[in-house]
């Protein structure tokens, strides 16, 4: 029988059998942020122990870091220690690829990563963050961990695996006009619900899939933990290697040429056993928002929230707490709800795609004066883009302003809260309780619900402006 | 590390399905550098109003539960969020074992390797668990790690439970996780040989 692409590339990492379902693993790359890695090189200190492989290990600050002004100081002392440590750590620890605040190839780990080169096809990618799923979208298997885990990979470059099931996702068809990965990605949790792929790692196939733009993969990708995969992958093909030959740190030349030759056999085999498959058809899918407290909550934005029939009962408890933070009913429809604030940015959508999709929509038009905007790029490569294609000349004329990079709202770490009962339409990846900020209320979208709700400051359909 | 040995505590439900690592501790408290004294913000949000005080209905700030070692919760718990904060301000609150129908994965091998044991249930034994601390809140389970056993004391419904053979002499015996890497250095530099990248 044939294997997946995932059991492929497990297959090839691991370095001792512990027992069935569980093997010690080989790590090709990991990325450390200053958030979930303290603690784990704190761990290592204290064994007396050094990075076993510190080439394969890249650090970058991202999650606390200010959005503004950042090459004066960080204001927030506490968050300022976490950067410090990092900085400290990479130090002591001889780690080789570091990019502290400001550097050019600073930025979020999981649009960074991807950009430069350090992911690629066939590799095993881990970091102490749950959006590493990201990466798969180059045909790694790639997946977030803890910080034990984290210190355990620092000391000897492996970690324990338990061996998920394997599901594949097939998506049939060609997008309507005015939908984007993102709702590709709410569409598919809104129907499965947010843990329906607990012990799975996914793999997305079918037309849909294959048409995607490489920035439209990574956001895919990145979304899988939200339904609860460890990861999801994507069978790497020409759009993959075109991609990565611009990318600065990836293999060039003869190197390439050898790596290729691996990387187009990087695919599931014709026959080969999926524990799940789902298929979807493109066509049904609308531009998506999310309603309630978990990125499964999601409808169509033509459509109304549930009522309470159609939520089933072990559920009611989370339906009612989430539609009361909300401060939504049953029943009623989003479309047409004031909006407070907007955040384009975040791992899932700060890439130089979405800055174009969302440039190109506000071009002559003006951002509503409800509306705060925060528009946060990915990296400062992302950054240098938008400059350099113009795109900052459009936003400004439209009453826009380009941030700095960073997880920013996302998560709300740094000074980028949105205040409390305070309605936010976010392109990042999480409507939690509290997740950008005390009370904040996140209604979770693609760019161009973001981009139309910024100009009339309502949730609105992009597709009717 | 501690062994585990068999427990039998109170309990403190939620019976609230997908609670993520975000509502377990907010992400405005992972500013810390150690790993100690996360117990403190465990629930921070449920736990306190906008004034810092105390909300009286939630069960955690019920004084009975101070001392309940067993946290049992609706599905899919510890979603979202990778942070490990969540498990170790868990695990600094006094809880040792907490029971669903099921957990997300990096939030349950974060539990693994920090000794809190993530014991997963059916739903029907979990929702009997949920209506026996409602016809009872001072009932108690006793979690037996070595038979794998769980045993509603109320009911004295008892159920086996699934745990991987190592993960399990890890918990027995307090084995560490980095000294059994470390002892197989000559298997990873061997690998390294054959490695791509």
């Amino acid at each position: 029988m044939g294997q997946t692409l995932f059991e492929k590339i497990l297959n090839k990492h691991i370095v001792t059998n512990i027992e069935d379902d569980l093997s010690q693993l080989y790590i090709d790359r990991m990325y450390c942020h200053e958030v979930t890695s303290p603690q784990a090189f704190d761990g290592l200190r204290k064994r007396g122990l050094n990075v076993f492989r510190p080439d394969k290990i890249v650090c970058i600050p991202d999650h606390n870091i200010p959005t503004q002004g950042q090459n004066l100081f960080v204001k927030d002392t506490i968050s300022k220690k976490q950067i410090d440590i990092l900085d400290k750590n990479v130090n002591e620890f001889g780690i080789k690829h570091y990019y502290p605040m400001c550097h050019d190839f600073n930025g979020i780990t999981h649009v960074v990563g991807p950009e430069l080169g350090f992911s690629l096809p066939g590799m095993t990618i881990v970091c102490g963050d749950s959006h590493t799923s990201t990466h798969g979208a180059l045909g790694a298997m790639a997946f977030g961990i803890g910080t034990s885990d984290v210190e355990m990979v620092l000391a000897t470059q492996c970690m324990f695996f338990s061996h998920p099931k394997t599901m594949r996702i097939v998506v049939n068809g060609r997008l309507n006009p005015g939908v984007t990965s993102k709702d590709v990605a709410l569409y598919i949790i809104s129907k499965v619900t947010t843990g329906w792929a607990t012990g799975y790692f996914v793999e997305y196939a079918g037309e849909t899939i294959k048409n995607l733009s490489m920035e439209s993969r990574l956001t895919l990708c990145n979304l899988s933990i939200e339904m609860g995969a460890i990861g999801g992958i994507i069978a790497p093909d020409e759009i993959t290697f075109e991609y990565i030959k611009n990318c600065q740190f990836a293999p060039k030349g003869k190197d390439l040429e050898k790596y290729l030759n691996i990387w187009t056999k990087l695919k599931t085999d014709d026959g080969a056993y999926f524990d799940k498959e789902i298929v979807f058809d493109a066509s049904k899918i609308e531009p998506m928002v999310t309603y309630g407290t978990n990125p499964g909550m999601g409808i169509g934005i033509n459509d109304a929230i549930p009522t309470i029939e159609n939520v089933k009962k072990a559920s009611q408890i989370s339906f009612f707490k989430a539609l009361k933070y909300m401060n939504f009913k049953p029943g009623e429809r989003i479309l047409g709800k004031p909006v407070d604030y907007i955040f384009l940015g975040s791992c899932t959508n700060g890439r130089i795609e979405d800055f174009r999709t969302f440039s190109n929509f506000v071009k002559g038009k003006k951002k509503s004066k409800n509306v705060v905007a925060w528009l946060v790029p990915g990296s400062w490569k992302v950054e240098k883009q938008i400059r350099e294609e113009g795109l900052n000349k459009i936003l400004n004329d439209s009453g826009f302003e380009v941030r700095q990079p960073g997880c920013s709202a996302c998560l709300a770490m740094n000074e980028d809260k949105i205040p409390n009962g305070k309605y936010v339409v976010s392109t990042s990846n999480r409507n939690f309780e509290g997740r950008q900020g005390e009370g904040a209320r996140t209604i979770l979208s693609g760019v161009l619900v973001a981009a139309a709700a910024s100009v009339t400051g309502e949730i609105t359909d992009p597709r009717t402006i | 590390m501690e062994k585990f040995v068999t427990l039998t505590s109170t309990v403190v439900p939620l019976p609230i399905q997908n609670i993520d690592t975000d509502q377990i501790i907010p992400a405005r408290f992972l500013k810390s550098i150690s790993r100690e004294n996360f117990g403190k913000k465990l629930f921070y949000d449920w736990r306190y109003d906008n004034n810092g005080r105390l909300i009286s209905s939630f069960v955690l700030n019920d004084a009975f539960h101070k001392k309940s070692k067993i946290l049992v919760v609706g599905e899919n718990f510890g979603s979202g969020s990778s942070r490990e904060h969540a498990v170790w301000a868990i695990a600094d609150y006094g809880f040792k074992v907490i029971i669903s129908s099921f957990f997300a994965d990096i939030f349950k091998n974060n539990a693994m390797n920090n000794f809190v044991l993530p014991i997963v249930v059916s739903k029907d034994f979990l929702s009997k668990i949920f209506v026996s601390i409602n016809q009872d809140s001072k009932m108690t389970l006793t979690v037996d790690l070595k038979n794998q056993l769980i045993i509603n004391n109320f009911t004295k419904q008892s159920k086996n439970f699934v745990i991987k053979p190592f993960k399990k002499e890890c918990f027995l015996n307090g084995f560490d996780n980095i000294d059994y890497l470390l002892s197989k250095k000559n298997k990873i530099i061997e690998y390294e040989h054959r490695c791509e990248y």
